[in-house]
């Protein structure tokens, strides 16, 4: 699958299925800092993603205090 | 995972509130909690007028919508900083929000208006970048709003911005600053009120708010933000919330509830003396206000990049 990722843009890819949780673990990546999109709809945790999908991770952390 | 309001297929889990939503009913939790901050806080009413100050993110443009869908009378401030391209995105998505619903927007511009922008101003002042802007934006908000007889001013921290700043403020055991650090701060001497509706919603939920509501935002960091100390205390709250959910909720909120009162007479205490700035008539302490010792000394010096001041070990700034 091919997972887009952000700050800086890049992409990578990853084997499937895996489920989205596992996903963001694989990748070391918080899930309360970021949400998971595929096809322009967001995803929840359990949900298992193909081999042939592509997702976008998306940070959700802001600099500014 | 299903929605625990109506069964259908959930879009988001919510581990900190024990359950899963559909888009509908996870709208309908973030209007509950933005509604329960208003009540709660007594932060504006229907007939106030209320001037939001928008950045072109998530947070910013979140409670933009969510105001404006609860029925209030909100216009937008966008402020043009000048950090290159961020800056410039920011303000093409600030633009299509308030285009694409009609809804009113003003905008300054550092450059244009006042001969500097954020780089520069860090760079001539040696403030971090962090600081230059936040000054530069206080003021301005501050005084448009005066300007334009408003209400009050509503930014959009989110449950994580407040968590983090009382985490930094308890590891310094900075008391003037915790007891200044509530959800409004009543209008007072030339500054105006100022509130925060998205303290009941994390980053996860306004940034979700945003993607489930079909409202574009600049989700690219700003560059100058970049390894600021603000977010080291996110990342480590973070870590402590996936163990532990409902942590930071439990933290920020329990603060207002049990902390925040015994440290009213301290926020008192500590407002002092006021005078106008003999530029711009501002309250400051001095006889001229920061922002336009800012102004001085940075409109006077030629632009400087914003690669330049983001670069790391620069060796120029100061607290």
């Amino acid at each position: 699958m091919k997972v887009l990722l952000r700050n800086p843009r890049r992409e990578v890819e990853m084997s499937g299925p895996v489920r989205v949780l596992r996903l963001l673990e694989q990748l070391g990546l918080n899930r309360e800092s970021h949400l998971v999109i595929r096809n322009g709809t967001l995803i929840p945790g359990d949900e298992l993603i193909g081999d042939g999908d592509t997702v976008e991770i998306r940070p959700v952390i802001s600099g500014g205090s | 995972m299903k929605c625990r309001v109506c069964k259908e297929p959930a879009i988001i889990d919510l581990p900190r509130h024990n359950a899963n939503f559909c888009a509908d009913h996870f709208h309908e939790l973030c209007r509950r909690q933005v509604t329960k901050a208003i009540k709660d806080h007594e932060m504006f009413s229907p007939t106030d007028r209320i001037l939001i100050a928008v950045s072109g993110g998530k947070d910013s443009l979140a409670v933009w919508d969510l105001l404006i869908e609860l029925g209030y009378q909100a216009d937008g401030l966008y402020i043009a900083l000048g950090i290159g391209e961020y800056s410039h995105e920011s303000q093409v998505y600030t633009e299509a929000f308030a285009a694409e619903r009609g809804l009113n927007l003003r905008i300054i511009s550092l450059r244009d208006d006042y001969g500097y922008d954020v780089p520069t101003a860090a760079w001539t002042t040696r403030r971090v970048p962090c600081s230059a802007c936040g000054l530069s934006k206080r003021h301005l908000f501050d005084s448009a709003a005066l300007e334009g007889g408003y209400d009050v001013v509503v930014t959009g921290h989110n449950l994580d911005d407040e968590a983090a700043v009382l985490f930094g403020n308890a590891l310094r055991w900075d008391i003037e600053y915790l007891a200044r650090q509530m959800p409004v701060l009543p209008g007072r001497d030339g500054f105006p009120k100022k509130a925060k509706p998205l303290i009941r919603l994390t980053e996860r939920e306004t940034a979700a708010w945003c993607l489930t509501r079909g409202i574009d935002y600049l989700v690219e960091e700003c560059p100058m933000a970049v390894g600021n100390k603000h977010l080291g205390y996110k990342a480590a709250l973070n870590a402590i919330e996936a163990e532990s959910p409902g942590t930071k909720a439990s933290f920020y909120l329990g603060f207002l509830e049990r902390m925040a009162p015994l440290l009213a007479a301290q926020s008192v205490a500590s407002q002092g003396d006021l005078q106008r700035c003999e530029s711009c008539n501002a309250p400051t302490t001095g006889s001229v206000c920061a922002f336009c010792r800012l102004v001085d000394t940075a409109s006077a010096h030629e632009a400087v990049s914003v690669e330049i001041v983001a670069r790391p070990g620069r060796g120029r700034r100061k607290r």
